[in-house]
């Protein structure tokens, strides 16, 4: 068992931060990508210095900050999320690390928190595989996988060390920068995914997808998946400005979801017959 | 093994997204050849040219009016006759000419006080290498004559917006600006904070404060300091004066942070008035590095404050938290008032118009050892201040906080008509 699991056929990953804009309409945002596909869903549990995110993500932390999410508040949308797909919690290390009693040894009480709660994994992307040993082990002792990103400047050893870290799925980082939709999908794509070839882990390919067109373009180009964060929280974001109903919002996403993991079906239809078969 | 120090104790490491560790590998690698083992004479290159551009070595010149006051010598480490008008030139100098030797063709940097922006600016202009510099739209209402200086020396500014609009959200700023473009860019940091090689490589190029100041204290008063102060923001000022005194156990090591307005921390807001990390600030993961930080108990990092730009930072440098824990340098923090009372003070006595950030060191001698002073730290015979820099800068935040207040050494402030 494991995210490896969802993977079967070409998966959607969407990501929405949770409590963006607010705990209630959060939870009927995530609901919304589980009708509209989605395979495995990652879940945002904000932090003051997101420095991996761009300025749509950015302003989704703020809103869910200001909306009262702390970590065990994150714990409990979990608990209230009505979803059957596997949720991935995504935040970065601080959090992580000073979670539970001040005695208590560290990332521990998260990572069991996290379990009881039903979550299956983690993406963390300030903790690079050199630091990530307590978390590795925590995971492990908790049936929960570790994911890690995979940039287009990541080669050679340091691939390796990180593919012996990876766990659930490799995440891989479209093109350099931060967080953000783009109307392109980068050379760096193909270049990553032939690098990742030879391992044996699910590839889910993010940073920049943001339609159904794009999404076919990685799944054709051999990825096993697609993430698709910040061209989700832009439709958030508009229903927060212009006072949108929740429903209203709700549906948008469910559509675009539709969109993005029809891509990912449609893409794997593109892709060349490999040789001999 | 690495050569360089990548840890303190627990602090340190490298806690950056994928697409940057790379880069710090590539950086480590840079940083042990060409700083530790001198290849390709860099260090020598780095020593002409902080003579010669820079102006080293600065003075360490007795304070009449102060060691009077104080009834000790205290002597003044003139950082702020450095060229730029503070230490930051020495480690920006040394950032961009490894840069340079780097085959890199673009800088970046973040800017607090606009002290480190400029000593960027001017050091990228000095080497002909584009540079653009971000920094928090508060600091740069703050610190106006900064924003024209780095412009001046034709660097482009960037405002970041995102929360305070401080230190903090400029290097978080910064960071992503590297990580989009770190195939041909150098992020010259501008204190001993960031991931690793950062807080060694900086701590190396300020290191030459303490060498000099250890050199002149034998040369001119025969003898060892018995204290060096100096204030912490991130603590490059700080680890360059100390460094070559570390190991000189009889040597007390006095890092005198912000106090800012109050020590007390307002949970709900999460803002804290002061930016004491050292003091109060618990172990938590920051731009890349574990260190001593100010946050709340969910691990969200707080907003700091302080008069002065360049402390008003919610981390502090790993290798000085590690210090502090092992007891070999003794954290302090100054308030706002006093800071502006030594600021004046200094100006008045001693005819050196101090940055905002050094006056706290002052305030220190003040709070201790002056005429009302709470007697807690018996001065030593002599004590070496570390001047950090000049409060050219700082003269319209000066002349708004005085008016603010009823500081009893403060001129008027009042513009003629
Ligand atoms: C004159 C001066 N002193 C001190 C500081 C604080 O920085 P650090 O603690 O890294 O020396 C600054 C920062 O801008 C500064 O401009």
């Amino acid at each position: 068992m494991g995210l490896e699991d969802s993977f079967d056929e070409p998966a959607f990953v969407p990501y929405l931060a949770a409590g963006d804009p607010d705990f209630d309409s959060s939870i009927e945002y995530v609901e919304a990508l589980e009708r509209g596909g989605a395979d495995i869903i990652e879940l945002g549990l904000p932090f003051s210095e997101p420095i991996a995110e761009g300025p749509t993500i950015q302003q989704a932390v703020v809103r869910s900050l200001e909306g009262g999410m702390t970590p065990e508040r994150f714990f409990e949308f979990v608990e209230e999320l009505d979803v059957d797909v596997p949720l991935v919690c995504m935040t970065y290390y601080n959090l992580i690390y000073q979670y539970g009693p001040e005695d208590a040894e560290p990332v521990l009480p998260f990572v069991k928190r996290a379990a009881e709660v039903g979550l299956e994994g983690f993406v963390v992307p300030d903790l690079p595989a050199e630091e990530a040993d307590l978390l590795r082990e925590a995971c492990d002792d908790h049936g929960l996988d570790l994911v890690f990103i995979v940039a287009p400047t990541t080669k050679g050893e340091r691939l390796d060390r990180i593919m012996e870290q990876v766990s659930g799925y490799v995440y891989v980082q479209a093109r350099l920068g931060v967080t953000g939709a783009r109307a392109d999908v980068s050379d760096q794509t193909e270049e990553s995914l032939a690098r990742l070839e030879q391992y044996d882990v699910p590839k889910a390919v993010g940073f920049g997808i943001s339609s159904g067109e794009q999404a076919a373009d990685v799944v054709a180009a051999g990825a096993d998946g697609v993430i698709v964060g910040s061209a989700l929280v832009d439709i958030v974001a508009e229903g927060h400005e212009e006072d949108e109903p929740t429903e209203e919002t709700a549906a948008k996403l469910e559509s675009l979801a539709r969109e993005l993991k029809e891509g990912a079906l449609a893409g794997a239809q593109r892709r060349p017959r490999p040789e001999g078969t | 093994m690495s050569k360089s120090d990548t840890k303190f104790g627990d602090y340190g490491g490298q806690y950056v997204p994928e697409a940057l560790m790379p880069a710090i590998e590539e950086l480590t690698d840079a940083y042990e050849r060409y700083v530790l083992d001198n290849e390709d004479g860099f260090m020598d290159e780095f020593r002409e040219r902080i003579r010669d551009f820079g102006g080293r070595p600065t003075p360490l010149q007795r304070a009449d009016q102060l060691s009077e006051r104080y009834d000790t010598e205290v002597y003044l480490k003139r950082e702020d006759l450095l060229h730029g008008g503070a230490h930051k030139l020495n480690n920006a100098l040394g950032q961009v000419l490894l840069a340079k030797y780097m085959g890199k063709e673009r800088i970046i940097a973040e800017t607090g006080a606009g002290q480190h922006g400029t000593a960027t600016a001017m050091a990228a202009a000095h080497l002909d290498m584009p540079c653009e510099i971000y920094m928090g739209r508060r600091d740069i209402n703050r610190q106006r004559p900064n924003v024209f200086r780095m412009r001046i020396n034709g660097a482009e500014v960037n405002p970041v917006d995102i929360g305070r609009g401080t230190l903090k959200e400029a290097i978080s700023e910064t960071m992503r600006d590297w990580a989009t473009t770190v195939e041909t860019t150098h992020y010259v940091i501008g204190s001993v904070v960031g991931p690793a090689p950062f807080p060694a490589m900086v701590r190396d190029f300020q290191s030459v404060i303490s060498e000099e100041a250890r050199r002149q204290s034998e040369e001119q008063f025969g003898d060892l300091p018995g204290a060096v102060v100096a204030c912490a923001g991130g603590g490059s000022n700080t680890m360059g004066a100390f460094a070559e005194f570390i190991d000189d156990e009889d040597v007390d090591l006095y890092a005198v942070e912000a106090g800012g307005s109050s020590l007390t921390v307002d949970e709900e807001e999460g803002v804290a008035p002061h930016s004491a990390s050292l003091s109060t600030g618990e172990e938590g993961v920051l731009h890349g590095a574990r260190t001593k930080l100010l946050q709340d108990t969910h691990g969200q990092i707080m907003e700091s404050h302080s008069v002065s730009s360049g402390l008003d930072y919610s981390g502090v440098g790993p290798e000085l938290a590690y210090l502090v824990d092992e007891g070999r340098v003794i954290p302090k923090n100054v308030g706002d008032e006093s800071a502006l009372e030594a600021f004046h003070r200094l100006s008045q006595d001693e005819g050196i118009i101090p940055a905002l950030e050094t006056a706290h060191a002052f305030g220190f001698l003040e709070d201790v050892a002056g005429p009302d002073g709470d007697g807690s730290v018996d001065l030593p015979e002599t004590v070496v201040v570390n001047v950090s820099g000049r409060g050219d800068k700082d003269l319209e935040a000066v002349i708004e906080e005085t008016d603010k207040r009823e500081l009893e050494n403060a001129p008027t402030m009042e513009v003629f008509e």
